[in-house]
């Protein structure tokens, strides 16, 4: 007792108070906890409707954690599941993306970043103005232009195959990842270019020599940016390809909307999430370099 | 007389060579880049609006009907209705995206405690796409399963909340899962642009003894004008392109009640047939987009010059 | 035709244009960025083994002129020798010239050896040559035990010896230098500057040097050359700038702190004097001799440290009583404000002098010391 009075006397004693819960940060953090929640929730909701069977589905909560873990929707969604005649389930859907993939993010990468080191350290005459063209054209909603692209594509022979769509994600990809790679070597100090130069390196010579070893991390979140973009395309998977090559997305909506037999809505969510997979792992995989990608990709659009 | 001499060797001049072989490279680089422009941004385009005037039905014609397409496409209630919605949605959006995305971001960045995770779980939606997005939320807007009955087996029995099996509120069904899937993403360009704000101006507003919700909204969103703008342009740019949402989750019914112009086009060039009204449709979508980009583009830049 | 030495280096002061053998030569040069003029009709001649400095404020077009002697700027017009040999649309590689910048530029991912050796490799020089040139650059320079580290590894100083090896294992006669010290701390800075001149004494290079440094330029070079506007304002050795300066905005450029100002007219009869306010200064024994023509409006300026005090002052053909407005002591001067004719003026005094402000003391100069300068054209008279 004689020893707390003694510390509590008049004067300050002891560390400062720490306001951990005070009324501000209590509301802060509670409403920061709540938000989470809502965007948490679908998440949750799709793992936990994955893993119980139709029954338990049929009684009652969404939200209520199964009683009894089952994986076999999961092996029915990747195996089993039918679009049409089709039953070989979402597998099919997720090879072909895989095979998209691939090429269209090589491709679309090396294009671009081979452009904007040409625009950001090679400027010609006109260069500006088809780069203009390019920037503005990212905000042409792509209606307006995918019919004359399925005409082009016909006459190219192209039209329904793999590298049709490689094509166009390559060419729709172009805006965004060229002004990407472009300000990332323009911010580059223009004396390393220089002393190159005097020192007798070429354009490809600088490209690959200097250039490529300093710009990895910007070729990460290229990769980061298209491989989430091209994998979760509908609307060009949907036209320029036929039905025994359609990515995932594509396959997901023919299984899910299908209005053929009875709804397994686990199977549903199972098919949804394995859907969703590749996109996530990346996500949580990348953590800041997904965050600096899209916010340099968009602060600067 | 040596000093001339020696002048007149090296005072040749030399013709600059020509123009179009100097920095070869840097040109065959950027191929790619001017075919794009030109024939797909450029030629696409101006084939599609010069199409739109035609009576191309399976196949593109050039049988010029003068605004024909135009005329049905306006007198098309199914149209209508996209546009209707389109607008809602558009407007909802805009206006929630930005609340809702500059809010968070400034709790964000109140020097708070897990901030990375916090922002880990706010922005995972914007990786998955708009399939899964719209799949998800359709299961969990289900009224024999999701939402409705979960509140009424808490006893409340009469608790209605169907949005996508009722006509007139199906677009807001669409809407909670658009903002669920794009406002983080809207919260990080906000966050990046209350990073980029001078450390200084807080201590400055503390100094004055100015309060934190008058600073930001008196001198910390004023200094964020470009931020807002460009947040702006994003968000509508997308609205106009929203199809696979839609898609996903209601195949555009109930009937026709959350049908968009994206899903109009798509359903009019490759199923219906109908070119024509596709074309038309289309332009009357990149209309939008230019009526929107036009005072962007002369506020961005316009005013640059000025200044 | 035979030069000595001497006279030589005469000719190189005062007519540049007749350079026995010019290093580097330009021609007519113009360049434009769009529609803003950035050289225009620019000549200089070089001399071999001479040290140019060009000596400017930002923005005068002196990096411009760099790069484009260097090839990395194409240039609008004009030509450009070096060695005799017509280079205005070769590649910067095949020019001859090695090029030392400001911010070090070292590839980061190669080792000192590597940044050394990368244009040799690109040249297709063979091994063993490539090997000995790069130690004898390393050898002069003392960076051999650095060879095998990273830039990244290296302090400032060390970053520029390596980026001034990178120049010379080219074996080239032409050094460029865009501001090479600039990013360094003062008294690091100082000793690179000995160690450039050392290396220009010991290496005969032509060596052209940019800078906004007014004591690098002085204490560097064989001449210099003030840009403004594109234009070189004035084109000789140090001595003669600082003694000599051809108009105002170099005679305000060069020197620190700057030359005083004083604005008047200047009167001609019996006694040439230069008329100011209330004041009245003699110019008899001006140094000059352009007096005679121009009489009229101008500016008279006297240099800080040519204005002198106390009995000196008293001496001297004009003097006048000043009270001292602001004492800004600086060790081993003592800067001093006060008023003449209604201009501040700034006075260098010696640095033991225990004058206060609010004092009144004697100042004065002599004549020869003065420039006088047309106020309309700003040159001198």
């Amino acid at each position: 007792m004689a020893d707390t009075t003694a510390q509590n006397g008049s004067e300050p004693w002891g560390p400062k108070p720490r306001k951990r819960f005070s009324r501000k940060n209590i509301m802060l953090y509670g409403t920061l906890l709540m938000v989470s929640i809502y965007y948490a929730l679908p998440l949750y909701v799709m793992i936990v409707t994955s893993l119980k069977g139709m029954p338990e589905i049929r009684m009652g909560n969404v939200f209520g954690p199964p009683m009894e873990i089952t994986f076999e929707p999961w092996v029915k969604a990747w195996a089993e599941a039918c679009t049409g005649i089709n039953c070989d389930g979402l597998s099919r859907g997720f090879w072909n993306s895989v095979r998209i993939l691939v090429p269209s993010v090589i491709l679309s990468i090396a294009v671009a970043s081979v452009n904007g080191y040409a625009l950001a350290n090679w400027k010609f005459k006109g260069a500006d103005v088809f780069f203009t063209i390019l920037i503005l054209g990212a905000f042409i909603p792509y209606q307006v232009m995918i019919y004359p692209i399925v005409i082009l594509l016909r006459e190219l022979g192209l039209y329904g195959g793999l590298w049709g769509l490689v094509l166009v994600h390559t060419i729709f990809g172009m805006p965004i990842l060229t002004l990407l790679f472009r300000n990332y070597f323009t911010a580059m100090p223009e004396e390393l270019f220089k002393a190159a130069r005097v020192d007798g390196a070429g354009f490809w010579g600088i490209y690959f020599r200097i250039m490529l070893p300093m710009s990895l991390p910007i070729f990460v979140v290229a990769m980061i940016l298209q491989v989430t973009g091209i994998w979760n395309d509908f609307l060009f998977g949907v036209i320029y390809t036929k039905p025994d090559l359609y990515p995932m997305t594509v396959q997901l909506n023919n299984i899910v909307n299908s209005v053929q037999g009875v709804k397994e809505y686990n199977v549903n969510m199972a098919a949804t999430l394995l859907t969703g997979l590749v996109p996530l792992v990346i996500y949580f995989a990348s953590g800041k370099l997904f965050v600096r990608g899209i916010a340099a990709g968009a602060v600067k659009g | 007389m040596a000093i001339a001499e020696i002048q007149g060797q090296s005072t040749e001049d030399v013709r600059p060579p020509v123009r179009l072989f100097r920095n070869l490279n840097a040109k065959i680089a950027s191929i790619p880049m001017i075919m794009t422009a030109v024939f797909v941004f450029i030629g696409c385009t101006v084939w599609t609006i010069v199409h739109s005037f035609t009576k191309s039905r399976l196949l593109p014609k050039l049988d010029f009907v003068g605004l024909d397409q135009y005329e049905r496409l306006w007198g098309t209630r199914r149209w209508l209705v996209s546009i209707e919605n389109l607008a809602i949605y558009g407007i909802c959006s805009l206006v929630l995206s930005l609340v809702i995305g500059f809010t968070l971001a400034a709790l964000l960045d109140r020097k708070i405690r897990f901030e990375n995770t916090f922002r880990t779980i706010l922005l995972y939606p914007f990786a998955l796409s708009f399939i899964v997005t719209g799949l998800v939320w359709q299961w969990i807007l289900n009224p024999d399963f999701g939402i409705q009955s979960v509140v009424r087996g808490w006893g409340w029995e009469s608790f209605t909340f169907d949005p996508l099996y009722n006509p007139d509120i199906v677009i807001f069904g669409i809407l909670i899962a658009g903002i669920w899937q794009g406002s983080g993403f809207i919260m990080v360009v906000m966050l990046a642009g209350l990073r980029g704000i001078d450390e200084e101006i807080w201590k400055a507003a503390r100094v004055d003894g100015i309060p934190t919700w008058k600073t930001y909204i008196f001198v910390v969103i004023p200094m964020m004008r470009p931020v807002f703008v460009t947040a702006l342009v994003l968000i509508t740019s997308g609205i106009v392109k929203v199809y696979d949402l839609v898609v996903a989750q209601t195949s555009g019914g109930p009937g026709i009640a959350s049908e968009v112009p994206a899903k109009y086009v798509y359903d009019k060039m490759f199923q219906a047939q109908n070119l024509g009204q596709g074309f038309a449709a289309s332009t009357m979508m990149l209309l939008s987009v230019v009526i929107i980009l036009i005072p962007w583009a002369y506020l961005e830049f316009g005013g640059k010059k000025r200044g | 035709m035979g030069y000595t030495s001497e006279n030589l280096a005469e000719i190189a002061i005062d007519t540049p244009q007749t350079l026995a053998e010019p290093s580097v030569r330009i021609k007519n040069l113009d360049l434009n960025f769009g529609s803003v003029k950035v050289l225009q009709n620019l000549n200089l001649d070089v001399g071999k083994g001479e040290f140019l400095v060009l000596l400017g404020s930002s923005g005068c077009g002196k990096s411009t002129l760099l790069n484009c002697i260097a090839g990395l700027l194409d240039v609008s017009g004009g030509q450009i020798f070096i060695n005799g040999k017509n280079v205005t649309w070769s590649e910067p590689s095949e020019r001859g010239i090695g090029m030392v910048f400001q911010s070090y530029a070292l590839y980061p991912q190669m080792t000192v050896e590597g940044n050394l050796s990368f244009g040799l490799k690109n040249a297709r020089i063979p091994k063993e040559e490539i090997a000995k040139r790069v130690a004898r650059a390393a050898e002069i320079l003392q960076i051999e035990p650095l060879l095998k580290r990273k830039p990244s590894a290296l302090s400032g100083g060390q970053r520029q010896r390596v980026a001034i090896g990178r120049a010379l294992v080219r074996d080239v006669d032409v050094f460029l230098f865009d501001e090479p010290l600039s990013n360094l701390d003062a008294k690091l800075r100082a000793d690179l500057r000995v160690e450039i001149k050392r290396l220009h004494n010991q290496l005969d290079n032509t060596m052209i040097y940019v800078t906004h440094d007014q004591v690098e330029a002085m204490t560097l070079a064989d001449r210099i050359a003030i840009m403004k506007g594109g234009k070189i304002q004035q084109l000789a050795a140090p001595g003669e700038i600082y003694n000599r300066p051809v108009n105002k905005y170099v005679a305000g450029f060069i020197g620190s702190p700057s030359m005083n100002f004083l604005q008047g007219n200047i009167q001609t009869g019996d006694t040439d004097v230069f008329l100011s306010g209330d004041v009245s200064i003699p110019l008899a024994g001006y140094a000059f001799d352009g007096l005679g023509r121009s009489p009229g409006k101008a500016w008279l300026g006297i240099r800080p440290e040519h204005i002198l005090t106390g009995a000196e002052a008293e001496a001297a053909p004009f003097n006048t009583q000043a009270v001292i407005e602001i004492v800004e002591p600086m060790g081993s001067d003592t800067l001093v404000w006060t008023q003449l004719a209604g201009e501040r003026i700034r006075i260098r005094m010696d640095g033991q002098s225990d004058v206060r402000e609010g004092d009144t003391i004697t100042i004065g100069f002599h004549a020869e010391r003065v420039s006088l300068f047309d106020e309309a054209t700003e040159n001198r008279i």
